[in-house]
């Protein structure tokens, strides 16, 4: 890799075991009810040039929790609908004082591309369908409160693969972390290639098969247009892979049930699966803003 | 350029090699009025002459032909010039190039064709048009290839866009085959392709990027041979091949005595598309970085002759074009300077291929492929175009000292072996390693 600032974090891909390790520990001593001003005169440029909740959300509150302040550019309204590229504006932002800058970009590595012309560090807040580093945190430290470990867990994946930066990162950690995953979709949404992501991957084409015996189930949100556009039915994708209560009672008892959101009640899985006992996806939220925190500080922060 | 004529110069001390001619030996040439005027055992070749040229420790080739060059005029001067690209193809040691018709507006018309061909556009090196095949490049009515071939055009081609239209391409074929030109083609079914900006495999699924699949090459390739021997006298040329699937195809046509040929790029002999790194525009290209699979499927095919000629497909695009987001960034790079020193250290070195075929696919062979005739050899009375290279140089490229207009080559930093040191046309000295 050319070299980016420290503290970047621009894909799990990279980073070592015991980097997400060290992330997921500082994540667990912050506490968002009781903020501590670690990067008090900090400036957080979050930049989203696609739609967010709560990517956006947690990252605001994450930086302003530790006291940094936060300035927020959307590609509509700002000058970026006048046709200024990427890099013009990024140096924008730095010309402003940025000390650190979180991207989220409809294109694959986007961020990458920033931090190889930046002196400051960039965080990855989801880029195309390559990466969403945060998310894969924030569900293993999610995990991590369910679960003693995530060395052995049963880890079923299932829904649209293809084009999830969800799935990529989220693979790429538990892989990193010696969980054993089973992919689960069409192969519109899971191609045969998919498996090389990772030593050790399976794909399933069954849901029950996938889900039997696990101890995570972690849906992905289907597109409608993307399922028209795959000539793959609607109807087909429920009847076959959504996630209901039936099917998931073949994971084990315990089993955690996770989503990134935005959920689609009713197509990935149903509005019982969605709110069931199980169901941790509005923990996974929650969960959200400790990371971040400890992104930012790892990226920001003096204790280094 | 009046006071050169009728001047003589003389390379002496040199080896050539010149697979034409089947020469290769230490020998001397005597070039006179821009004709080789006689080639003879070292020492032989008496009386005095203009100038000398010493060439001990260095090979004497015949002209390279670039078979596959974007030139960027009419219409896209902030990318390249005929002047600037033509320079870079001097210090790469081309001697001849071959523009293609994708500017704007596209080659597609006798004007243009000669317009390329003007003293004023200030080429250092000769420029062969390669015409548009169909209006604009649209795909759907043929241009006039009689009146583009009499106006200077050696093939047609709808470069960039290829012809799927399976009754234009036969069209295509027929034609050309009355006035004995080739029709080259650009192949991939861009309806397989659409939103893609690498090759698809474990590399693209990984970076989050749509593949091109190698099928989308393989199967216009397949069409286009079988197409080729619906008319006898019919050339197809096969641009930039890249995947096994696609060499395959042409190999069977070459054996079923079918009058196709095929160029391979450097970038695609010395690049895979796991080397793409960090989402670096100056890998992007199309065809994009195959597999480790396709590439040693060139590297046999360029060994067994299914390969005629190599290409750079020189495609310079402005820093705005290709230091952006990678998605979004242009197809191509740059790659005049660098070709004969990968050929060198990709080929040669490491795949131990030898000089004398590298030097074939770099002249005899593109020659061969466009009917340059006293070119690509350095036979008595051919045309006085050398390029003279010390095969053993080691340098390193740095492609922001390049001649091209632009800079978007992925070998930047790039140590190579085998370096040009002087490139002659029609006689004249038009580069020079400082």
């Amino acid at each position: 890799m050319e070299k980016v600032a420290r503290g970047s974090l621009l894909g799990i891909e990279h980073l070592e075991a015991a980097e997400i390790a060290g992330i997921l520990k500082l994540a667990r001593q912050m506490d968002t009810r009781k903020p501590r001003p670690l990067l008090r005169g900090k400036r957080i440029l979050l930049l989203f040039y696609e739609a967010s909740t709560r990517t956006r959300s947690s990252f605001e509150i994450a930086a302003q929790s530790l006291g940094a302040a936060t300035t927020l550019v959307l590609s509509s309204g700002s000058s970026i609908e006048k046709g200024e590229s990427l890099l013009d504006t990024v140096y924008t932002l730095r010309a402003v004082g940025a000390d650190l800058i979180v991207i989220r970009h409809p294109n694959a590595g986007a961020p990458q591309f920033i931090a190889t012309h930046l002196d400051i560090p960039v965080i990855n807040a989801g880029d195309g369908m390559h990466e969403h580093p945060t998310q894969a945190l924030l569900d293993a430290y999610t995990i991590l409160r369910h679960k003693k470990t995530i060395t052995g867990l049963n880890v079923a994946i299932v829904g649209d693969i293809y084009h999830s930066r969800v799935a990529r990162s989220a693979v790429q950690l538990l892989s990193k972390l010696r969980a054993k995953i089973t992919l689960c979709g069409p192969p519109e949404f899971l191609p045969e290639v998919a498996t090389t992501l990772a030593p050790g991957l399976q794909i399933s084409r069954t849901v029950e098969d996938a889900i039997r015996g696990a101890d995570v189930v972690m849906v992905l949100r289907v597109q409608k247009e993307r399922l028209a556009g795959m000539n793959v039915s609607l109807d087909d994708y429920i009847t076959r892979y959504q996630v209901t209560l039936p099917r998931l009672r073949l994971a084990k008892k315990d089993a955690i049930i996770m989503h990134p959101g935005p959920i689609i009640r009713g197509l990935e899985l149903t509005w019982e699966v969605a709110d069931c006992r199980q169901s941790v996806i509005v923990e996974e939220v929650r969960n959200g803003v400790p990371v971040r925190m400890a992104v930012l500080t790892r990226a920001l922060g003096g204790r280094r | 350029m009046n006071s050169r004529e009728n001047q003589t110069l003389l390379i002496k001390g040199g080896h050539v090699i010149d697979p034409a001619a089947k020469i290769n030996a230490p020998m001397d040439v005597l070039l006179r009025d821009g004709a080789v005027a006689e080639i003879a055992l070292p020492g032989k070749i008496h009386g005095g002459a203009d100038e000398k040229f010493d060439a001990r420790g260095l090979i004497i080739a015949p002209g390279f032909i670039d078979l596959h060059v974007h030139l960027r005029e009419p219409g896209q001067s902030y990318k390249e010039t005929i002047a600037t690209g033509t320079a870079a193809a001097a210090a790469g040691g081309f001697t001849s190039i071959c523009c293609m018709p994708n500017t704007q507006p596209v080659v597609d018309s006798a004007e243009w064709v000669r317009w390329l061909q003007q003293p004023e556009r200030g080429a250092v090196v000769n420029v062969f048009p390669i015409a548009a095949a169909t209006k604009a490049s649209k795909g759907a009515s043929l241009t006039d290839f009689r009146a583009l071939q009499r106006a200077g055009a050696v093939a047609v081609t709808d470069d960039g866009k290829p012809i799927l239209n399976d009754d234009v391409m036969r069209e295509a074929l027929r034609a050309a085959s009355e006035l004995n030109m080739p029709v080259i083609q650009h192949a991939e079914d861009t309806r397989m392709t659409a939103n893609c900006s690498m090759h698809d495999g474990p590399t693209a699924f990984r970076m989050g990027l749509h593949g091109m699949n190698a099928a989308a090459e393989a199967s216009v390739v397949e069409r286009d041979v079988h197409l080729a021997q619906q008319f006898h006298g019919a050339r197809l040329h096969v641009a930039h091949i890249s995947t096994a699937e696609a060499l395959k195809a042409v190999r069977k046509g070459k054996r079923n005595k079918s009058r196709v040929t095929c160029e391979v790029t450097p970038h695609h002999f010395s690049l895979a598309d796991f080397d793409i790194r960090d989402y670096d525009a100056n890998f992007k290209m199309n065809p994009p970085l195959r597999s480790e699979a396709d590439r040693e499927a060139v590297l046999v095919a360029l060994a067994d002759g299914t390969i005629d000629a190599i290409a750079t497909d020189h495609a310079p695009h402005a820093p705005h074009e290709k230091i952006i987001e990678f998605e979004r960034a242009a197809f191509g790079v740059t790659g005049l300077e660098t070709a004969l020193a990968l050929a060198i250290t990709r080929l040669h070195q490491q795949a131990k291929l030898p000089l004398t075929r590298i030097v074939e696919l770099f002249t005899a062979g593109p020659a061969r492929v466009v009917d340059l005739r006293g070119r690509g050899t350095l036979a008595q009375s051919s045309h006085a175009d050398v390029t003279i290279f010390d095969p053993k140089k080691r340098w390193t490229y740095d492609a922001a000292k390049s001649q091209s207009r632009s800079h978007n080559s992925p070998f930047g930093g790039w140590q190579l072996t085998g370096k040009v040191v002087a490139t002659i046309v029609a006689g004249r000295m038009v580069y020079r390693a400082g």
